[in-house]
């Protein structure tokens, strides 16, 4: 069932979330909306043609991104997905070389090159998305050796998904990193399908933190859909990983839109979009927000609308590059 | 004054780790059995004792589909890894450059597939005690010659080496060149011999069809080498079959460069044989070589 989640996480008494100041929420705030808008945004240029090969969008789970990585500092490390958009911002990011990447222009990211899927930046620790399901697993437990090597005191976050979950690189990595006690967070984003295929069909088993068990490691289900209740967990976890050793998150989420732009939903039905649209992560962060007496109607509506403003001004920041020059494709193949 | 001695090709390569590990606390070994049983090949035998279990790390069976096909089948995949733009491939041929290379590749910022093959972990050569590195890209002339151009990596440089000594004795003379690095590729001094020779074999270990050496050959034939060819060029490697397990077929695993005719015949035996003057005394082959399909 949509939403159906398991809350071993939940305990009696205060939780962290409940210390968060206006001002943190307010920053959770906008970074979800930050995410909705730009994901809508590239969605637009997409269906105009000026976004090119693929795009994979992040509506619908950004309580997942925002939640996990609100407790991150810019010295934790994380691994993205091909859904990488919502990791990305909510890690941080300079918004305006974001959208000139997906539009292919000079000033972005990766000079307009790699587009949607290859967005890094490494001074905020996004050791960057990847277009291989699976594929950022491996290297958040490379990273998190190299964390433990060098005593650091800090953690990577490894996002993925449910097709992820049957993946070599998944069982690999969560196997090394439980045998070596690595700082990391194995964060699996359950947006129910892979592609079109529904993890019911791909896994079974119905709570999919089981797997940890294989591990020995802990293994958490939450409720993707309110931010409170990742954020919680999120602590909990890095307070484990960092003293013990590896955790598996299981985010129970949804994607709104299709898997990329070439889904026509025929695997799914217009009842369950709309039912886990009942559940929206921002609705939920907003009315919890005016519940705590955080802000007014007001001023979140003017968060709404400043984050699509500055999107705007991304889209104008690409548009005063040019794409990249022919002879330049040649480069950069090293570092 | 520097000072040499023989070393193995694996003491070569665990000379290279040891010093590197010494210089910097960033560099590791991580590998299946690297520890306490040194390596599958003892490679990395007494490193443990030295640099501790942190930095000498056994990893469960791990990366099994890349590392263990390859071991398992006794397979040779450097046509696989210079398919991906952004990796490295280096190969040494001897111990000396093994040291060298590896040096080099430890300290490159780009990922590099170093690969090391077991047949040579055995093979001994001249290695200084002094600190050394050879540069990544860098083609090597192992042995100069004027008639046939012979590029070839890996074990089969050695096995090169024997036959251009044997055919010197009947006046042919095989310049021997390997590139050591694959990718990114040292073009010219390949180029540069096919243009003094005129004739040009590739020979690697590897199944012919799809090796690295139809990459070269094209290479060669795109460059303006190609206005002073004498013969087609020629590329020998192994046929396709799976590695055999049975001893009788095992010397048809490697490239057949020791059955009648010798590569070179394969190069001589072209439409401008009065080009070839100074190879007159080059057997007639009786046996028509056949490419593998």
């Amino acid at each position: 069932m949509a939403g159906k989640t398991s809350s071993k996480a939940k305990k009696s008494g205060g939780r962290p979330s409940d210390a968060l100041t206006p001002q943190q929420l307010k920053d959770m705030y906008t970074k979800m909306n930050h995410i909705r808008a730009f994901e809508e945004k590239v969605a637009y240029f997409f269906s105009r043609g000026m976004v090119h090969g693929t795009t994979h969008l992040y509506v619908g789970e950004e309580g997942t991104a925002v939640g996990a990585l609100a407790p991150l500092s810019d010295k934790d490390l994380i691994t993205s997905t091909l859904r990488g958009h919502g990791h990305t911002i909510a890690k941080g990011i300079d918004l305006n070389r974001m959208m000139a990447e997906l539009l292919g222009r000079t000033n972005g990211y990766c000079k307009g090159k790699g587009g949607s899927m290859h967005i890094a930046d490494l001074s905020r620790g996004n050791l960057g998305a990847n277009g291989i399901v699976g594929g950022g697993i491996p290297i958040a437990a490379g990273a998190a050796l190299t964390l433990k090597m060098h005593k650091q005191d800090q953690v990577v976050v490894s996002f993925f998904g449910d097709g992820a979950l049957n993946e070599g690189s998944f069982h690999e990595s969560l196997n090394l990193a439980s045998v070596w006690d690595l700082p990391v967070v194995f964060m699996c984003e359950n947006n129910q399908y892979g592609m079109s295929m529904s993890r019911h069909k791909s896994i079974n088993i119905e709570d999919l933190s089981d797997r940890a068990k294989a591990y020995g490691i802990p293994g958490t289900s939450i409720d993707g859909q309110n931010v409170f209740e990742v954020y919680d967990a999120m602590i909990d976890a890095i307070d484990h990983a960092k003293k013990t050793g590896p955790v598996l998150l299981v985010s129970e989420t949804y994607r709104y839109m299709g898997h990329s732009k070439s889904d026509a939903n025929r695997y799914r039905t217009k009842e369950e979009i709309n039912e886990w649209k009942q559940r929206d992560p921002i609705a939920i962060l907003r009315a919890e927000m005016l519940a705590r007496n955080a802000v007014d109607e007001q001023e979140l509506d003017a968060i709404e609308k400043q984050t699509r403003e500055d999107i705007e001004v991304a889209v104008r920041f690409a548009e005063e590059a040019g794409e990249p020059d022919l002879d330049d494709i040649i480069n950069d193949v090293y570092a | 004054m520097s000072t040499s001695r023989e070393i193995t090709y694996a003491e070569a390569i665990r000379e290279a780790m040891s010093e590197e590990m010494r210089k910097s606390d960033d560099v590791f070994l991580m590998g299946e059995d690297v520890g306490i049983y040194g390596g599958a090949f003892g490679v990395s035998v007494g490193m443990i004792d030295e640099f501790g279990e942190e930095r000498v790390r056994d990893t469960p069976i791990s990366a099994a589909v890349i590392v263990g096909a390859a071991a398992q089948h006794s397979s040779s995949m450097e046509a696989w890894y210079t398919h991906v733009p952004g990796l490295k491939v280096v190969i040494p041929s001897t111990p000396y450059d093994a040291k060298g290379l590896l040096k080099s590749a430890i300290a490159d910022d780009n990922p590099v597939v170093f690969l090391e093959q077991k047949l040579l972990y055995r093979v001994k050569g001249v290695v200084p005690e002094e600190e050394y590195t050879i540069p990544l890209s860098k083609s090597d002339v192992k042995r100069e010659g004027s008639d046939v151009t012979v590029i070839t990596w890996g074990r089969m440089v050695n096995r090169c080496l024997e036959v251009a000594e044997e055919l010197a004795k009947e006046g042919i003379e095989l310049e021997v060149v390997d590139p050591r690095t694959l990718m990114p590729l040292d073009e010219e001094p390949l180029v540069a011999s096919a243009r003094k020779t005129g004739r040009v074999l590739i020979v690697h270990e590897a199944v012919q069809t799809g090796g690295y050496g139809g990459e070269i050959a094209a290479r060669i034939a795109d460059s303006d080498a190609f206005y002073y060819l004498d013969a087609p060029i020629k590329r020998l490697g192994r046929w396709t079959f799976p590695c055999p397990t049975i001893p009788c077929w095992r010397p048809m695993w490697s490239p057949p460069l020791r059955r009648s005719p010798p590569p070179c015949e394969i190069s001589c035996n072209n439409r401008r044989r009065n080009r070839w003057r100074h190879l007159s005394s080059c057997p007639r082959p009786e046996w028509q070589w056949k490419p593998a399909r």
